[in-house]
């Protein structure tokens, strides 16, 4: 059984690091452990439990700023923003149900720390783009801070962005700083019935490419469609978001229905349904359902307009869903042990962008990438930014990649 | 010019003739540049107080040139200084006297506009106007947009991580940034992004927008396009004080509109430009607000209405919306005409730039009223109140003797107001040689090593941009030691499972 080290504060995080490093231990950091799962399998000495880190210690509506602990459960924090009419723009999304685990259990350090983004991504962007300041402990046991407080700053170097979607392999993340937003007033949902994925990349990219200002676009197939809420019928549905106030809205569901007519039969969604449909896209439900945990599960990133020439690409027996317009793809594979990495890698070479094995049995992800394998000369910068932060390698060690 | 630069390599400048001649087999014909007076034009950026000849200006057509020439500079220990269309207000292109000076003007094509997936993919001198100006035929337009956007390059943009008026609703470069071409100091050429979202490991791209020109040399940019918006309203809006005008962007933003753009101009700057360019700003106000809406126009005209009650509640005393496109840009006018206009009511003017949060504007306007008391110097103030950009005007004249160094001394007061009171040295316009010195007011040793130390990994020779950014240069070797000390379970009160 792995001990556990659980800092009550900084200084105890910086005495634990330097520690792990003065005694050649390594650490796996982990906030409430919802996502233990992904990655390579860690091979730690010691757990740094970064729970005691909790609670919101600012949050200024009006400035649009909220700083809270690393260790500050999300739902905590969606609930406080959720009462005074605000959210986080990036919508993040839940990786606990695809790992097996309960809903709504990761920390805001740990959305920060893996990068998450839902269907509000390609408006509002992902956790990096809202992420204005860090106080993080790095592999050399030493309290660094950057950002501030502040949404426009450029003083020294962005290092939120390189923590963000870092794992935890360059630090431990104790206070953190987030830009947050008002909620849209309304929201409805124009649906293409009846698309095939290439009709619904392009009736997709239409749409984003008009001044409708869509909020979200995805291409819920046949075959997984019924997992959906919130849509009219089981079938193929081409599903576009609309956000704002509601004249806005109402105007906007009439120039966009009028726009994708020439695609397929156009019905909408109220605001009630939209919200419905969005929270399982947001939760990537077809995959999350208990009868599909044992498929292993890729996330891959690519240009949207070309994303559907996946479909040839891999195995017909693949399961799949589209995202962000089609630059995000959630690719199920049939078997379960068989994650067809060879297909899927050169996939992504073909169409550009990268693939990450989301879920797999550990003994798989032991023994391939989970993450997108790097040409040499980025991976040999990855590795020396790594070492810039953690030079004897202490905190989770070959999470991403080996030696990184 | 107070600021220390790196000791010039007197070894590297008897070395001068022999470098020139190498960098001309490497980029031939009118590419190479070492005459002093052709050489002229590049002894400053936009931040002209400060001034120094490069050892020599290389303008390189190709990234293979550009390899070329950094992996010859890293194996000859030459520090390299790369420029894009000099625009810079905080010295970030100073060049070095024993520096090679890379201009990147030359690569000024737009490569591959690709409507489908929303992207341009641009060579780092092309002018941030040329982007929007070459989707524009089918509507699209590129967010960020400076207000040096018609001569600063899309290079020197993601150097320094711009904004623009605009980015409190549409963010700033790095936001809007999907992939780049970069040439590291060895030569190697990495591509980091695409066409695509998000990085496939560490968000190394994030790192180089905004890094100043110390990481590497880009050569190619993939930025995001959108759709221009249907329509776009502005109302102008005066207040009998600051406060009123800071509680109306609050109150503004705090029922959850996100303007495309809200200004605020004091007395000093509203004066200032309407003498300048007639915008029909109202001269008996404290504070001036300039909030804009774009949209569809039923969500602007909704929103326009909202705004204007929420004035009226603040406490406004006069308030306009614009009723046709021909006044819109009216408004906006004399906003982007402040710095032309400060320097019509002063010789010289000192354009700072803080960043503090909104609600400690009227703190910080009546401190910098004491502070202009003080050092006898006017300022005006334009803010991008949205986001609490602040670029206070200081008003001097450089051929009165001890007026420049009064004007600075003013101006690092006013940034470290600015960090005194939750914000920062630099929103927009960078560190370069101008803040450098100010880091340790935000950042410890501790932080600013750990920044440094990202540096080494890029540039291990730190020949890239040195003197720049971080007050104090340090050996990569001598960052890298580590004290170790082995020892007892850390905390050992505390509950072990």
């Amino acid at each position: 059984m792995t001990d556990v080290l659980k800092p009550a504060d900084i200084h105890q995080a910086e005495e634990a690091v330097r520690w792990a490093v003065g005694n050649d231990k390594t650490l796996e950091l982990v906030g409430s452990g919802s996502k233990r799962a992904l990655g390579r399998p860690s091979q730690t000495d010691i757990t740094l439990d970064l729970s005691s880190f909790t609670g919101v210690t600012l949050y200024e509506p009006d400035e649009l700023i909220l700083s809270a602990r690393a260790g500050t459960p999300l739902a905590e924090i969606e609930k406080l923003l959720d009462d005074n009419n605000q959210q986080l723009d990036f919508e993040p999304m839940d990786y606990g149900p695809l790992l097996g685990q309960p809903a709504g259990q990761g920390t805001i350090g740990g959305v920060l720390a893996t990068n998450l983004a839902g269907p509000r991504r390609i408006k509002a962007g992902a956790a990096r783009d809202h992420f204005l300041g860090v106080t993080a402990v790095t592999g050399r046991g030493e309290a660094i801070k950057s950002g501030g407080r502040v949404v426009k700053n450029v003083t020294g170097y962005d290092m939120c962005k390189v923590l963000a979607g870092s794992w935890g392999t360059l630090a431990a993340m104790t206070d953190v700083t987030i830009k947050v937003l008002p909620k849209p007033e309304t929201e409805a949902t124009v649906v293409v019935e009846g698309l095939n994925d290439g009709q619904a990349c392009a009736a997709m990219a239409a749409a984003l490419g008009s001044s409708c200002d869509v909020s979200a676009a995805a291409h819920l197939p046949d075959h997984v469609a019924s997992y959906f809420d919130g849509l009219l019928k089981a079938e193929a549905a081409t599903v576009l978001r609309l956000e704002g106030v509601a004249p806005s809205v109402a105007h906007r569901t009439g120039m966009l229905a009028k726009l994708l007519q020439s695609f397929g039969y156009v019905v909408t969604l109220d605001a009630a349904g939209s919200q419905k449909l969005w929270r399982s896209v947001r939760q990537v439900a077809p995959f999350a359902a208990d009868s599909a945990l044992a498929r292993p599960l890729w996330r891959i990133s690519t240009p949207p307009a070309q994303a559907h020439r996946l479909v040839d690409l891999i195995t017909p027996a693949a399961q799949m869903f589209y995202d962000w317009g089609g630059g995000l793809v959630w690719v199920a594979m049939p078997f379960e042990g068989e994650a067809d990495a060879g297909s899927i890698r050169r996939a992504v070479v073909e169409l550009g962008g990268h693939a990450t094995l989301v879920r797999a049995p550990a003994a798989l992800r032991a023994s391939l990438d989970v993450f997108q394998p790097q040409e040499p000369g980025l991976a040999a910068l990855s590795k020396r930014v790594k070492e810039s932060f953690d030079p004897k390698a202490v905190l989770n060690p070959g999470r991403m990649w080996a030696g990184v | 010019m107070s600021v220390k630069m790196p000791e010039t390599d007197a070894a590297v400048l008897s070395r001068r003739a022999q470098i020139v001649k190498t960098l001309r087999t490497i980029v031939p014909g009118e590419g190479v540049i070492d005459r002093e007076r052709e050489m002229k034009p590049f002894e400053s950026d936009g931040l002209t107080a400060y001034r120094q000849l490069p050892m020599v200006v290389v303008l390189p057509e190709t990234t293979r040139q550009v390899a070329e020439i950094l992996k010859y500079c890293q194996d000859n220990g030459i520090k390299v200084v790369p420029r894009g269309a000099g625009t810079s207000l905080s010295g970030g292109a100073l060049p070095l006297a024993d520096g090679v000076l890379l201009g990147m003007a030359k690569f000024n094509k737009v490569r591959e506009i690709d409507f489908e997936n929303r992207v341009a993919v641009v060579e780092p001198g092309v002018t941030n106007l040329a982007v929007s100006n070459a989707v524009a035929h089918a509507g699209f337009y590129y967010a960020p947009d400076p207000s040096s956007q018609i001569a600063c390059t899309i290079g020197g943009n993601v150097a320094e991580n711009s904004g623009g008026v605009h980015c409190l609703k549409y963010g700033m470069t790095t936001n809007n940034v999907l992939g780049c071409e970069i040439v590291l100091m060895t030569g190697e050429v990495l591509r980091l992004g695409g066409k695509h979202l998000d990085a496939e490991g560490y968000d190394l791209l994030g790192l180089v927008v905004g890094s100043e020109g110390l990481l590497g040399v880009v050569t190619e940019v993939t930025v995001r396009i959108l759709k221009k918006p249907e329509t776009a309203r502005a109302v102008l809006i005066g207040f009998p004080t600051s406060e009123q005008a800071g509680a109306c962007v609050s109150k503004v933003i705090g029922t959850g509109i996100i303007p495309g753009g809200m200004e605020m101009m004091d007395k000093p700057a509203i004066h200032a430009v309407e003498q300048f360019v007639h915008a029909g700003y109202p001269l008996d106000v404290e504070a001036l607000l300039i909030v804009e809406l774009d949209g569809p126009a039923a969500e602007v005209d909704h929103l326009i209405a909202r705004v204007e009650a929420i004035a009226n509640d603040c406490g406004a005393v006069s308030c306009q919306a614009s009723t046709s496109e021909q006044q819109r840009l009216l408004f906006w006018a004399g906003r982007k005409a402040a710095f032309p206009a400060a320097g019509r009511i002063s010789p010289d003017y000192y354009c700072m730039d803080g960043t503090i949060p909104r609600a400690k504007l009227p703190l910080v306007l009546r401190r910098m009223k004491e502070l202009s008391e003080k050092y006898g110097l006017g300022v005006a103030n334009v803010f991008h109140a949205g986001d609490g950009n602040l670029h206070p005007l200081i008003l001097y004249d450089s051929n009165k003797p001890g007026e420049l160094d009064r004007a600075e001394e003013f101006g690092a007061d006013i940034l470290r107001l600015c960090v005194e009171v939750g914000g920062v040295l630099t929103g927009e316009h960078g560190v370069g040689v101008e803040k450098r010195d100010l880091m340790p007011t935000m950042f410890s040793e501790i932080d600013l090593n750990a920044q440094q130390r990202v540096k080494c990994a890029f540039d291990p020779k730190g020949l890239l941009n040195p003197g720049k950014v971080f007050p104090q240069l340090h050996r990569c070797a001598e960052l890298g030691r580590m004290h170790i000390s082995g020892g007892q379970v850390p905390f050992p009160d505390l509950p072990r499972f």
